[in-house]
């Protein structure tokens, strides 16, 4: 398909052009834009839940992971003041939990932790939470730190046995929302599939057993460049 | 009338202590005691933590020496991956971990001995803190200043090598360690410009030690005398006797030198050593079962490990050893003041060890880890830059921790520091019901030759901040001072 049978969209003033049926996400990647997000994961319908993604489109804040792409939009997306809503968010997403970062061994490949960075995070500007959720440390692969979820519900979609799903919310709604482990869908994980689970996941909240820090500090994800310049250097 | 007089450190970074001294009608010393608050909150709240986070969450406890911490947790952990237990880790896991103890070992020494304790040594105990701190030894001696910021840089940068990060890196991990060395940093460390490199660092260890043997040429009563007594010295010690700083058999000598315990398994150590609670202090007190509280207490660090061990296993060291040696005709050294010497030492011996490590091919190459058959306890001992340290840990099913036990190398020294102050105390008291500065400068010098975290909390500029409260026999107050 050729330039002219795109969908031409303008973001951060860069000229872009889409695929039909993409997202704003996927198109801003696709051209090289990087959009920050927490809940979305290729492969996945995208739930739309952590609003880091929201853009400014004709003025009017869209979630970029939800909201297809369309002829002619004229997108905001790194200006200042979506990067203050986004660190914000962030911000709250860290205090909601007990994200302890110096010992947390997802730290460096963290996504939280690296969109922390990247908006230059520094202290934190709400009251913590120091929630009590618990740990599922049942399973034989898979230790489960409810305390740390931020309910972007990755896992839910994507971690998987025998088309089952491993994790699900618990209930809906109210104040004990979160996302719990089926022990025995979880025991029947192999190695490699915890492995995936704890990839999956954008946190330290899924940590497969007994392989801890084994990526030495310098050479983890995050180490050397910030989140989405990957995208950006496209 | 009895009154108390209370010193009290006020700037505080781990943990924090202070002085209460007891005196009768006659302004007699009775009793003094050292109340340290320590970091036990640790050992709770590592419970239900996955076992393999311990090194690196264990670590955080202190900003001193937690690489001590970090490979302590690691060997108890090794234990418990069923890698078991000192020499069975893989060549690079074993010595990439010795690296990093050196390092930490050298860079802790270097900053005790030329920040913390050459203002006092140069600029004499009764000098103005205004002048007797490192401030002040950077404008009078730079040379030496200089020196001790390089050599602690160099022992930062074989940390940063060996576990990633300067300070609480993650280098050990359950069986090993996670990386190799990298030819840049083996470079940078074995050749780097001068004066960072591994050949100057033993030089000027070697330098700091004759600077040493000199002052104490001049100073030998007052060094000998001060705050001298007699105690049990313990420490662990390499199977042949050798010093061995990361790996051994735990031994103990009594001040004529006759064993105590030797050749003791670590991982048995609470069958041979018991803590004591006393409703004053937060810090318990270690002392050798078979000996009672009353005379099981020991030192620990540098001085009880050149008493307990037999020689030292790199030349430059062992001849320094063997020279220290004859000053007590080979019998155990118990002057308070002679840490400072045997710490110089083990510069030195640190310093032969890295460059010996940074030569050695197998950093390089080779599995990182080993595994085995996982068992549900472990204990790590190991020495420490202030003294032995002990991590202990259980775990159950679900691999969370269980059980968390730590006697750390200050809490070992605790009854020695108490019974340095209460010496101190009563040399220094002039039959007056006061605090005076010459009494606060000893006690604050008799307290950092065993180096404990709360010196370095408080000395970093040469000033240990005290307080000293003079209480009645009522608890009121009738005197305070500060330093
Ligand atoms: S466990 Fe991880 S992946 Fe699952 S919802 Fe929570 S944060 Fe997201």
């Amino acid at each position: 398909m050729d330039n002219t049978e795109k969908i031409k969209f303008v973001i951060d003033d860069k000229v872009c052009y889409a695929e039909p049926g993409q997202t704003i996400l996927e198109a801003a990647k696709s051209n090289g834009v990087y959009i920050p997000s927490l809940c979305y994961i290729e492969g996945v319908k995208p739930p739309g839940s952590c609003r880091i993604c929201n853009v400014r489109v004709n003025n009017r804040n869209l979630i970029a992971c939800t909201t297809p792409v369309a002829e002619g939009m004229i997108i905001d997306n790194d200006i200042p003041e979506l990067n203050e809503l986004r660190k914000a968010i962030v911000e709250m997403l860290f205090v909601s939990g007990n994200h302890f970062c110096p010992g947390c061994e997802k730290s460096g490949n963290c996504e939280l932790q690296a969109l922390a960075y990247r908006f230059q995070m520094m202290v934190p500007r709400f009251p913590y939470e120091f929630p009590e959720k618990g740990v599922n440390a049942t399973s034989k692969y898979i230790f489960h730190d409810r305390n740390r979820c931020i309910m972007c519900k990755r896992c839910i979609g994507k971690v998987m046995k025998d088309e089952k799903h491993v994790f699900a919310y618990n209930s809906r709604g109210g104040e004990h929302l979160h996302v719990v482990m089926d022990e025995e869908l979880a025991s029947q994980l192999t190695e490699e599939e915890a492995t995936e689970a704890m990839d999956i996941c954008p946190v330290g909240a899924i940590l497969k057993k007994e392989r801890g820090y084994y990526s030495p500090i310098g050479h983890r994800k995050y180490d050397k460049e910030s989140i989405g310049s990957d995208i950006e250097k496209k | 009338m009895a009154k108390k007089i209370t010193i009290e450190p006020v700037t505080r970074v781990e943990g924090h202590g202070k002085v209460t001294i007891h005196l009768d009608d006659q302004n007699n010393v009775t009793n003094t005691r050292l109340h340290i608050v320590e970091f036990r909150g640790f050992e709770r709240f590592i419970l239900g933590r996955p076992y393999w986070e311990a090194p690196v969450l264990v670590q955080r406890l202190c900003g001193i020496c937690p690489v001590s911490h970090h490979l302590a947790a690691a060997k108890a952990l090794d234990v418990i991956v069923g890698a078991g237990v000192g020499d069975s880790l893989t060549p690079v896991g074993e010595k990439m971990r010795r690296l990093m103890h050196y390092g930490q070992i050298f860079q802790s020494h270097s900053l005790h001995f030329f920040h913390l304790v050459s203002p006092d040594l140069l600029f004499g105990i009764d000098a103005d803190p205004a002048i007797r701190n490192i401030i002040g030894v950077a404008l009078k001696h730079k040379d030496l200043a200089v020196q001790g910021v390089m050599m602690r840089k160099f022992g930062q940068e074989v940390i940063r090598a060996t576990a990633g990060k300067k300070i609480h890196g993650t280098g050990a991990i359950p069986g090993g360690i996670n990386k190799h060395l990298e030819l840049e940093d083996k470079e940078l460390l074995l050749n780097g410009p001068d004066p960072v490199n591994a050949d100057k660092m033993v030089e000027w260890a070697q330098g700091a030690v004759d600077f040493f043997k000199d002052y104490y040429k001049k100073n030998k009563d007052m060094i000998d005398n001060f705050a001298f007594f007699p105690s049990n010295h313990l420490s662990i010690v390499r199977k042949d006797g050798a010093l061995d700083l990361y790996n051994g058999v735990l031994r103990a000598v009594d001040a004529e030198g006759n064993k105590i315990l030797d050749d003791v398994d670590c991982q048995e150590y609470n069958k041979y050593i018991e803590e004591e609670v006393r409703s004053w202090s937060y810090m318990k007190f270690p002392y050798i079962k078979k000996l009672g509280k009353e005379k099981g207490w020991y030192r620990v660090g540098p001085l009880a490990r050149l008493n307990t061990c037999d020689f030292i296993p790199t030349p430059l060291a062992q001849k320094e050893f063997e020279e220290y040696k004859a000053i007590n005709k080979g019998k155990p050294d118990n002057c308070c003041l002679h840490y400072h010497y045997a710490r110089l030492i083990e510069i030195l011996h640190t310093g032969e060890m890295m460059k010996e490590l940074l030569n050695d091919p197998d950093l390089m190459k080779g599995d990182l880890t080993v595994k085995g058959t996982k068992v549900k306890k472990g204990v790590g001992v190991l020495e420490a830059p202030r003294g032995t340290l002990f991590h202990q840990y259980e775990i159950n099913d679900d691999d969370q921790i269980t059980l968390a036990n730590l006697i750390v190398s200050t809490t070992n020294n605790n009854e020695p520091m108490n019974q340095s102050v209460n010496i101190v105390a009563k040399t220094w008291m002039n039959g007056k019901p006061e605090i005076t500065e010459p009494m606060m400068n000893a006690v604050e010098v008799a307290i950092r030759a065993y180096d404990p975290c709360l010196s370095c909390a408080t000395h970093a500029l040469g000033k240990m901040p005290l307080e000293i409260s003079l209480y009645d026999v009522n608890n009121e107050l009738v005197d305070k001072k500060r330093t």
